[in-house]
């Protein structure tokens, strides 16, 4: 997995920084978050207005203060229209639904028309990145997946594995009566809904089935067509080094008199679910994030530790200040210390989200309430107390060296430590030296001046 | 008429807005006192819709028809249409459309059959011997031959409008996509395209579809595959020179324009 993790990251770094070279970022980001800030400065304004430029067009707004909210309306809507079979096109937001078990529980088959939410789909697992979902797993687990699966001969080349599965989605795309797609901007101008793809399964999933059903964050909302553009100058250039996708589809309304394509009813779902409260916080430049994913593939702890590792949708550090703002800080455990500090994140975010300090700010919640382990909150304590004495500091962490020295043994190595078993039970600690820094330092000096004296 | 269960969803979703609405405005702050204000400043931006910054393409601030201007434009355009793997031909005018679509489905192996949008009834199929028929594609029809309402020069992007005679679905399906655009329709960029459909319609229209080069995925170790569940192909043919001429090439390339109908 991590060497999948390398490659990938190395392509989409080094995409990113081709597809900025000569372009301004500094002045289009600056631009972007200010696009980005006008909406959340007046986010109750902007959705209002989205409703009733969308609504003149067509569409039928639906809102959603909860997850299962979405999923009700969902399969509320599936219901009247009596819907079978379902596609959709990458939407992270149901995926904080997961509205396909929803689906499922209602009899309604759903399938994933993004190549890799598809195989995740077949696999049964969840998406590990938020562009790339499934960048954790080889071309050789695909082959074994999609021969067992679609019980076809096993492919090996890329394209091959690609073409068999538009053989396979195709009647899907032709028979479903609902799409589902997600949406990166709502455009409040003209009551839009814009979507950024490269398959063209997002063009399929919006186009053929009667009922298109567009899932959005209620943060999602831009201004004007000109702010979008703006936006989508800067989100493939981020996400994976194009600087523009192969569709950006805006869709307003239904079908128009003597259109012969296009959905008879469209159904804007704004979701809450746990942004409204960031509004006004000191997290809320969070609500910025245009989904670009940049931030995790920039990130030594990502790269080391896979998606899958953050425990919910979304991975890298942009998951690490979404999730405990979504699910709850309690629920949300390690995340905001899930970095290094090294701040390559806020250098690359295209909307300017200070991430690095947001999650400092996590960090600082979470001692404030206590939610800190017991054990870390006493080490922290007793450290403090020592760190409060210094000969009593001196004479504790040279016991400690001596004694760990002599219990690694001769490969310096120590394979368990008190207190730090489920660290020790997957790797070993290198051992100290036996003696303290302060030692050293005090025999060094003492050292350095007598050779002075020689010379 | 509305049921009663269709009643109550009403009801719950109007509930359901206003506790959403109302917090946000608490989160935010709102102050009632400054709401006429706030939506005045709304509305102005959305009135001015001002262009953010955008890459500058030498011949933007002139306008698009003097002659040797869409040269740069035009060469942008081909540059960065052939950077995102569509093909491109330079045709001379409008009666040649159809000999270069039969020219290059013999290329690359292609029956020469098409289905194509209505605006190109009026060209002379039958002499370069192709099977045309305009109707809404079948998920079986290999080559669909579409117009563009302009292309942008920024990107190598072509810009396709949904309309009675211009559906979106023939440039989708079909394997191939063979789309046809006359060279004084490059613009800069996607504002001055956005620009030039303000001007043209009274709302936007229900798709507006911005293509650069056939589908494609990466999904699979980051491996670019061309052809995902869009096009394999698009090949561009760019009609005239470019130098303001052909206003009968024009006539025939609507690509949704409303002007020309």
């Amino acid at each position: 997995m991590q060497a999948s993790l390398r490659n990938a990251q190395g392509r989409f770094i080094e995409g990113r920084a081709q597809a900025l070279a000569g372009v301004d970022f500094e002045n289009l980001r600056d631009a972007a978050a200010e696009i980005r800030d006008r909406v959340l400065r007046n986010l109750d304004l902007y959705l209002e207005h989205f409703e009733r430029t969308a609504t003149n067009a067509g569409a039928q707004v639906h809102w959603a203060e909860t997850s299962s909210d979405v999923n009700r309306i969902v399969l509320d809507i599936a219901r009247r229209h009596g819907v079978r079979r379902v596609i959709k096109s990458k939407s992270m937001v149901s995926e904080e639904c997961a509205l396909n078990d929803a689906l499922e529980a209602a009899g309604i088959a759903v399938v994933e028309t993004d190549l890799g939410e598809y195989i995740l789909q077949l696999a049964h697992e969840p998406p590990s990145h938020i562009v790339a979902p499934v960048v954790h797993k080889s071309k050789d687990e695909i082959s074994d997946l999609f021969a067992r699966i679609h019980r076809t001969p096993r492919k090996t080349a890329i394209p091959e594995l690609c073409r068999e599965a538009r053989e396979i989605m195709r009647p899907h795309f032709v028979s479903a009566d609902m799409g589902i797609s997600g949406a990166n901007f709502l455009i409040a101008e003209t009551g839009s809904t814009l979507i950024v793809t490269n398959e063209g399964n997002g063009r399929l999933t919006t186009t053929l089935p009667r009922i298109h059903v567009a899932i959005s964050g209620i943060e999602k909302v831009v201004a004007t067509l000109e702010d979008a553009a703006t936006l989508v100058r800067l989100l493939p250039r981020s996400a994976t080094g194009q600087s523009i996708t192969n569709y950006v589809t805006i869709n307003t309304g239904v079908r128009r008199d003597g259109e012969l394509d296009g959905p008879e009813h469209f159904h804007i779902i704004l979701v809450d679910a746990g942004r409204a409260k960031l509004l006004g916080s000191e997290l809320q430049s969070m609500l910025r994030c245009i989904r670009c994913g940049a931030c995790m593939n920039h990130c030594p702890v990502y790269q080391n530790v896979g998606g899958h590792a953050y425990g919910w949708v979304y991975p890298g550090p942009m998951g690490s200040v979404l999730t405990p703002a979504f699910v709850g800080l309690e629920n949300a455990g390690d995340l905001p210390n899930a970095s290094t500090f090294c701040g390559e994140c806020a250098v690359v975010c295209p909307v300017k989200i200070p991430l690095p300090d947001l999650m400092r700010k996590l960090r600082e919640q979470q001692v404030e309430r206590g939610l800190r382990a017991k054990r870390e909150r006493v080490a922290l304590k007793m450290w403090l107390a020592l760190a409060q004495r210094p000969r009593l500091y001196a004479l504790t962490t040279a016991l400690a060296a001596r004694m760990l020295s002599r219990l690694a043994g001769k490969k310096m190595l120590l394979h368990w430590l008190p207190f730090a078993s489920g660290w020790t039970k997957g790797r070993d600690m290198p051992a100290p030296a036996g003696r303290t820094f302060r030692e050293l330092y005090r025999e060094k000096t003492r050292k350095g001046v007598k050779s002075d004296v020689r010379d | 008429m509305p049921s009663m269960a269709e009643h109550a969803n009403t009801l719950q979703n109007v509930s359901a807005k206003d506790c959403m609405l109302a917090r946000v405005r608490s989160a935010r702050g709102a102050d009632e006192s400054s709401r006429e204000e706030e939506l005045q400043e709304i509305a102005r931006h959305l009135a001015a819709h001002p262009r953010g910054p955008r890459l500058m393409i030498e011949d933007d601030v002139v306008p698009a028809k003097a002659i040797g201007v869409v040269g740069s434009m035009r060469t942008r355009f081909l540059e960065r249409a052939r950077g995102m793997a569509s093909t491109c031909e330079e045709v001379p005018s409008a009666n040649q459309v159809a000999h270069a679509v039969a020219a290059y489905l013999t290329a690359n192996g292609l029956p020469r059959v098409v289905v194509a949008w209505p605006e190109f009834a009026s060209l002379d199929w039958r002499a370069a011997e192709i099977d045309f028929a305009s109707r809404p594609v079948a998920a079986t029809d290999l080559v669909g031959v579409t117009g563009a309402f302009c292309a942008i020069a920024e990107t190598g992007t072509l810009l396709l409008l949904s309309g009675s005679e211009t559906p979106a679905t023939t440039s989708m399906l079909p394997e191939t996509h063979i789309a046809v655009v006359h060279a004084d329709r490059i613009v800069a960029n996607m504002e001055d395209a956005l620009a030039l459909v303000r001007n043209d319609h009274k709302r936007l229209p229900r798709a507006v579809h911005f293509v650069s080069g056939p589908s494609r995925t990466a999904d699979i170790e980051q491996t670019i595959v061309l052809g995902a569940h869009g096009p394999y192909r698009v090949h561009i043919l760019l009609v005239g020179s470019g130098t303001g001429s052909g206003d009968d090439d024009r006539e025939i390339l609507r690509g949704g324009r409303h002007r020309f109908i």
